[in-house]
């Protein structure tokens, strides 16, 4: 093995979740220069956000958060007890195809050059634009999720959950067991008869399904109440959310809330694979992008791999064991074991890994996101940055912009702080039901750095 | 469905220039067809950072922007669409005396050729115009009727007026050679071929491989030029601005938001048709913006981007008629300060093909000019 100079980066890894910290324990035992970048201040990503702290009290936030948050546990502690090198709260706001990446931390912006880079930026949700849904007290499951995580913050006054996808089901079972009072769960859709073929696959993938089961029955148990196959789904207020307005069965009903928790379901964060560019096909099972990649996580560029959620949706379990594997081929490739020894070191996760995925298309054909809201009505604002309509983008087709990019000329969505983040798929499932073509063929935003924020005076000191 | 295939022109590019002549001979009565091998405004007609400038032009350029300022305060009624022009002003800055001498000496040049549009601004002068530059600033240069608006939508006018017209826009179709055939230019392409007894080089940072189908060599450098922009800001700037010794183009939307640009170049990615960013390249800009405009030191970037544009050694474009192919005119290689000049070269362009002559002068833009040069 070749002595590694101080400074020397052999793998940098870009995000703390489950894929990275895996990712980086690993290839640190096998002798790799690791370093883990990542905007938090401390490890764990969304999935285990917190986890050191809120492990540390073994109290009842500990309890209320469930099993599958308590798993992260591990990941972390074999992380810190790693000789992987951590860098919080620093922002990655560039990859470039040489595999130089750009830093910022505590307002001092840096180059860093590393032998191979693994994107471990895991999951996003997926936005859900109904009318109202920019209103405060309107917000996605999973910051309400975070906040619950992190500051142990408690909504005050009626909550109500609406969309689909297990995270809702979650988050519902984490609200009632921290006591809060759930008004209604409105579930917008669920495709039992299109996921039922998926199902025989799914239940040897693990014990995602009596997870999933256990959930909804502490849901059930603590008698929140359960509208299945809501349509219409309405946001209304005036300075904030006061009521949320819904069809099921025929009617509508309106039902009093101080918040609104949305969601229907996550899909890969790709805003840096993008900007680097990396080649990205569309997933039609999980209605978003991802990278293209090899089984080890290799991309279409030589020395950058992609592991975990941000190659497409595999849930925390599978993104730990897609990090090993994608340390495993770090090693291989920068030459420290050779690919028989990467095939036996990798063999168990590789299985593993499979196994969890197999879950997947029960799950993605169970709860698809609900076409009224993949799709939304003209008067409903796509682009919240620069407060761009689902009527302004059809507009914008008819003059011509064909295109993402082009609409983005036209009318500015996805021109905000945000890049496109919240409107990228809505803007690209709008302009492809527009013109009646497929998603795949109309792509999406060209994503440029920064994409983390960035100040011109960081740019100015770059050294 | 048949595509048309005969027509009174064949313009190649999509951009603001193949746009802006494409309306202009449709104007003019003609049916052009533009090719466009990508999507309209893919390229540098869309990346620019949108400066209508007549401010430091070369003087073979100042009769072509004197004419053309005219049709951009006149666009709403050209083409039902102004682009978002704002006539806010363009300023140079000058940091020290030195750069002031220099900016004294431009306006007395310019004056010496009959024209009166770049002013002088003294130290007081430059802070009622700029209140929000530097302390350490102690002049300018101003010109009163220029400003800013924004090239996707100006292009797109231009294409949408053009086409309300009869013109017709062809996307997705790049060329692949022109041949002539019985007095006419036969232009194939990946979508079949097309024909017309006139043919337009509009293709930007790609109009040297165009003219070398036609017979004519000019050396050509695709160049990525660097942009970058800011999240909206309170409004704190209305004139553009431009510095006199150092490279900048400096304006703040009326969104907010603010655009920094001034010429660093990036890199044109292997497959030529994407950029690649400078960054250490890029912070010599931000560094610039922050120096001028203190303001800036704690604005957030949103985004920087990059466009490929064509530059001739002579830093001018080429405009008029090809040497070796008779009835093809060019109008491409703009060296990053084309936009401005959309509007008039377009009509210049119409004017060569209908009338066969241009009331502008266009001697120095010709395409033999380079000739015996080395092609880069």
């Amino acid at each position: 093995m070749s002595a590694i100079n101080s400074g020397e980066i052999d793998l940098a890894v870009v995000g703390a979740g489950p894929a990275g910290l895996a990712a980086a324990t690993t290839a640190a035992e096998l002798g790799l220069a690791v370093s883990v970048f990542d905007e938090n201040a401390t490890p764990g990503g969304q999935i285990y956000r917190g986890i050191e702290a809120v492990a540390a009290k073994r109290g009842a936030d500990f309890a209320v958060l469930g099993d599958a948050y308590r798993a992260g546990e591990s990941i972390v502690r074999d992380f810190r007890a790693s000789k992987a090198a951590y860098a919080p709260n620093t922002g990655v706001w560039l990859v470039q195809k040489d595999r130089q990446l750009g830093i910022v931390r505590d307002g001092k912006a840096g180059m860093v050059a590393a032998r191979r880079v693994l994107i471990a930026t895991g999951a996003q949700e997926r936005p859900v634009p109904i009318p109202g849904w920019t209103l405060p007290g309107v917000m996605l499951a999973g910051a309400a999720q975070g906040l619950l995580k992190s500051a142990g913050m408690v909504p005050a006054g009626p909550v109500v959950l609406a969309g689909n996808g297990p995270l809702l089901y979650q988050l519902a079972a984490q609200l009632v067991a921290a006591g809060v009072k759930i008004a209604a769960l409105l579930e917008t859709r669920s495709e039992r008869a299109a996921a039922l073929p998926h199902l025989p696959a799914a239940l040897m993938a693990g014990n995602y399904l009596a997870k999933g089961l256990g959930l909804i029955a502490a849901v059930k148990r603590a008698g929140v109440p359960i509208r299945r196959g809501v349509t219409e789904l309405r946001a209304l207020g005036c300075e904030r959310l006061e009521a949320v307005e819904v069809a099921a069965g025929g009617r509508t009903e309106r039902i009093d809330a101080a918040l609104l928790c949305l969601h229907q379901g996550v899909v890969a964060n790709v805003q840096l694979s993008l900007a680097i560019p990396l080649k990205h096909e569309w997933s039609a099972a999980q209605r978003c992008w991802r990278p293209v990649v090899d089984q080890w996580g290799n991309s279409d560029v030589e020395g950058i791999a992609v592991a975990g959620d941000c190659a497409g949706i595999g849930g925390a379990e599978a993104a730990a064991h897609a990090g090993r594997i994608a340390a495993f081929e770090a090693a291989r490739a920068l030459g420290r074991i050779d690919a028989a020894a990467r095939d036996t070191h990798a063999a168990s996760d590789l299985a593993a890994w499979r196994r969890h995925l197999r879950a997947r298309p029960f799950l993605d054909a169970l709860y698809p996101p609900a076409q009224g809201l993949v799709v939304p009505a003209d008067d409903v604002p796509v682009c919240r940055c620069e407060e761009v309509t689902a009527g302004q983008v059809r507009d914008a087709v008819r003059q011509g912009g064909t295109g993402p990019n082009q609409v983005k000329s036209f009318t500015r969505s996805g021109m905000g702080p945000c890049q496109g983040r919240m409107c990228a798929l809505t803007v690209s499932e709008v302009i492809a039901d527009a013109l009646g073509k497929p998603v795949a063929e109309i792509g999406t935003y060209r994503i440029r750095p920064p994409i983390k924020p960035l100040t011109v005076g960081e740019l100015a000191a770059l050294e | 469905m048949t595509i048309p295939r005969d027509f009174d022109a064949v313009v190649i590019g999509g951009g603001l220039h193949g746009c802006s002549a494409a309306y202009h001979m449709a104007h003019a009565g003609l049916k052009p067809v533009v090719l466009e091998k990508n999507v309209v405004a893919r390229h540098a007609s869309s990346a620019s950072a949108g400066g209508v400038r007549r401010l430091g032009r070369d003087p073979a350029e100042i009769p072509l922007a004197m004419a053309s300022i005219e049709l951009w305060h006149s666009m709403r009624d050209m083409l039902g669409d102004d682009a978002e022009f704002r006539a806010t002003g363009q300023v140079r800055v000058a940091e020290n005396d030195q750069d002031m001498a220099k900016l004294a000496e431009r306006a007395a040049s310019v004056r010496a050729l009959g024209y009166d549009h770049e002013v002088v601004l003294d130290r007081k002068q430059l802070r009622r115009l700029v209140p929000a530059v530097s302390e350490h600033c102690v002049g300018g240069l101003y010109t009163a009727r220029d400003g800013y608006a924004f090239p996707y939508k100006a292009t797109a006018a231009f294409r949408l007026k053009a086409e309300a017209l009869g013109a017709v826009v062809e996307e997705g179709t790049g060329v692949t050679g022109v041949e002539r055939e019985a007095g006419r230019f036969v232009v194939a392409t990946n979508r079949g071929a097309f024909r017309a007894p006139v043919l337009v080089n509009a293709a930007g940072a790609w109009g040297a491989e165009i003219a070398r189908m036609l017979g004519d060599e000019v050396p050509l450098e695709p160049v990525a030029l660097m942009m970058m922009v800011s999240a909206r800001m309170p409004h704190f700037l209305d004139p553009t601005v431009g510095c006199a010794g150092r490279p900048l183009s400096f304006k703040q939307m009326r969104s907010g938001t603010v655009v920094i640009g001034g010429g660093y170049r990036g890199r044109v990615a292997a497959d030529g048709e994407l950029t690649e960013l400078e960054f250490r390249r890029l912070a010599l800009s931000a560094r610039t913006a922050a120096d001028i405009f203190p303001i800036m030191r704690d604005a957030t970037l949103v985004r920087c981007w990059a466009g490929i544009e064509g530059f001739t050694p002579d830093d001018l474009p080429i405009i008029g008629p090809s040497k070796a192919a008779p009835g093809a005119l060019h109008s491409f290689g703009f060296c990053g300060h084309g936009f401005q000049l959309g509007p008039i070269v377009g009509s210049i362009t119409a004017q060569l093909v209908t009338q066969g002559r241009t009331n502008l002068p266009i001697e120095a833009f010709r395409v033999d000019r380079f000739a015996g040069q080395a092609a880069v």
